[in-house]
């Protein structure tokens, strides 16, 4: 199952943080157990880190709260030593952060030596992508989160339903592009020939977060990316390379894509006006963003579609 | 049986079984007119949807009922085995009208994947696009959608027959094992993969047939039924059509029901 969602707004920013709410609220049913944002703000230049120093479900232990301290002074720390100016740094959860920075370095020195504080994942790391997902329904994360009024052009959004992997934050949708800056995918479907490819990447030099396939889509986009390819291209690559069924959304800095696999084994309806793209699982999502009748269609198999803001 | 509540915000409650709503009522908000009714789904669950529908058609006894607002909303209109005639007002969303038994439905929008699904007899028509897996395993009656369909129309289809005036996707009639299908616009790669029987009419270009779907003799038979069709729908003059049937080297079987196989024997 899962759902996922996307929107892009070809007119300036938006609320999209309360419009990908909605979206994935209506499509609950098909995936309660975790939700997810990747959301595009407005770019300037700082940089934006979204952290976790423990998992929402091991919250007890009566020195949780003094690990996290001890977690947030150490990443305090290295950022200071590897020379990022610290502007905020807030947590709505206590264990959930987002720090902006000023820092003129390479991302992945940086997502790395953050990384390797005991507990620390980052979950998005870019100019203006904030990655936010946690355990429950859309508004419970979204209201947790008060991403109600979150300003951008372009955000994906992802309802999860466990079917590969656990029930906690690491197999959570979107998935970062680690360690590149600004790209996230969400997936619908499994993907058989995953060990395979995030051997492949391994080898690359790549690490991954999670044991959840989907996550090698965002690197291996991002790889293709890094070598100079345009996401088109690299979304197309992508339906030879990869086995099994598949729908997926790409975002980056300045776009947003969609892919199917050959079957069209997965469901993904796509409204397009001139001002505002939407795609999701379902219609009832697109309906819940847009409240009147309008003209949707399914994509077809191998279709490959991507917008700019 | 006391309900869980699934969140306060969508007031949905599911038993211990997983089904939702146990405690639902029809709402009774249809407005009357004659042997005519009007409900408006908007602050309405598919279950309250569902229940008003089934109250208005088998306990008031009318034959024309129009739904308005479905708001893309899933199983709308599932399981009705009366004669009448449904409108909808707008988009319902996935397996609408599945498993009905007479109604004539016309939908003023366009529907989600599984429309129709396991249909035995009455009338669908489908204004604007459709998902995928439109009309699986239907059993009989006639799905008609003006506009493109996804993957796997026909999936399994047992009967009846479906018209698309647009374009289908990849793996139409999969699996078909009787009725027929008539495609207007181009079909997606692996027609009639690992049909049994049945027939597929196609006008526009087939991107690839699938294992087994050979193209069938057009006779005069084929011309009645699909001017038929399109006479009874109001499509207008027919264009020009290829025929596809099963090539009958891929499966072992008889094409009997178990009913029909007692009155052989």
């Amino acid at each position: 199952m899962c759902g996922i969602a996307g929107v892009i707004h070809r007119d300036g920013p938006a609320d999209i943080g309360t419009e990908l709410t909605r979206m994935l609220q209506s499509m609950k049913h098909r995936g309660p157990d975790s939700t997810g944002y990747a959301l595009y703000g407005p770019a300037d230049d700082m940089v934006v880190i979204r952290f976790v120093l423990a998992e929402p479900n091991e919250v007890t232990g009566l020195d949780f709260e003094e690990r996290l301290e001890r977690g947030r002074a150490e990443v305090e720390s290295r950022l200071a030593k590897i020379g990022a100016d610290v502007a905020t740094m807030v947590s709505e959860t206590g264990y959930a952060f987002r720090a902006t920075i000023r820092y003129g370095g390479e991302m992945k020195p940086l997502a790395d030596y953050l990384e390797d504080v005991p507990g620390c994942e980052v979950l998005s790391l870019g100019s203006s992508l904030e990655i936010v997902k946690d355990l429950g329904d859309a508004e419970t994360v979204g209201g947790q989160y008060r991403l109600g009024g979150f300003t951008g052009t372009h955000g994906i959004g992802h309802v999860r339903m466990a079917t590969e992997s656990d029930v906690d934050l690491a197999s959570a949708h979107p998935y970062w592009a680690y360690p590149f800056a600004d790209v996230a995918v969400v997936h619908n479907g499994q993907l058989t020939n995953y060990h395979q490819w995030r051997r492949r990447l391994e080898r690359a030099g790549h690490r991954f977060q999670s044991e959840c396939d989907s996550e090698i889509i965002a690197v291996y986009l991002a790889e293709k990316m890094s070598g100079g390819a345009p996401l088109e291209t690299a979304m197309k690559t992508s339906l030879d390379d990869f086995d099994g069924v598949f729908t997926y959304v790409c975002v980056t800095g300045s776009e947003l894509g969609v892919a199917k696999d050959e079957m069209a084994a997965k469901p993904l309806v796509l409204f397009e006006s001139d001002p505002l793209v939407a795609v999701a699982t379902e219609e009832i999502a697109i309906r819940a963003l847009i409240g009147r009748e309008v003209e949707t269609r399914d994509p077809y198999e191998r279709e490959v579609l991507v917008w700019q803001v | 049986m006391a309900g869980v509540s699934a969140g306060s915000k969508t007031g949905i409650s599911y038993d211990a079984r997983g089904l939702a709503e146990p405690d639902a009522e029809a709402p009774g908000t249809a407005e009357i007119d004659g042997g005519r009714a009007r409900i408006d789904a908007t602050d309405l669950t598919t279950r309250q949807i569902n229940l008003e529908l089934r109250r208005l058609i088998y306990g008031e006894g009318i034959a024309d009922v129009t739904v308005v607002n479905p708001g893309s909303k899933h199983s709308l209109a599932v399981g009705i085995l009366k004669r009448c005639q449904i409108t909808f007002e707008g988009s319902p969303g996935w397996f609408a009208c599945g498993l009905i038994d007479g109604p004539e439905v016309r939908i003023d929008g366009r529907v989600g994947w599984s429309c129709a699904e396991n249909m035995m007899s009455g009338s669908i028509v489908v204004e604007r696009s459709a998902g995928s897996l439109t009309g699986a395993a239907l059993r009989g009656g006639d799905l008609v959608v003006k506009g493109d369909v996804g993957a796997r129309t026909g999936i399994d289809q047992k009967g009846g027959t479906i018209i698309v005036t647009g374009s289908v996707g990849i793996n139409t009639g999969f699996m078909m094992q009787r009725g027929r299908q008539i495609i207007c616009g181009n079909a997606g790669n692996g027609l009639g993969d690992s049909m049994y029987d049945g027939t597929l009419y196609v006008a526009g270009r087939v991107a690839s047939l699938g294992i087994d779907c050979v193209p069938g003799e057009w006779t005069d038979a084929d011309a009645e039924v699909v001017e038929r069709k399109f006479r009874i729908y109001g499509l207008g003059p027919p264009p020009e059509f290829q025929k596809f049937v099963c090539g009958k080297q891929l499966h072992n079987y008889d094409s009997l029901e178990p009913s029909e196989r007692k009155l052989v024997i």
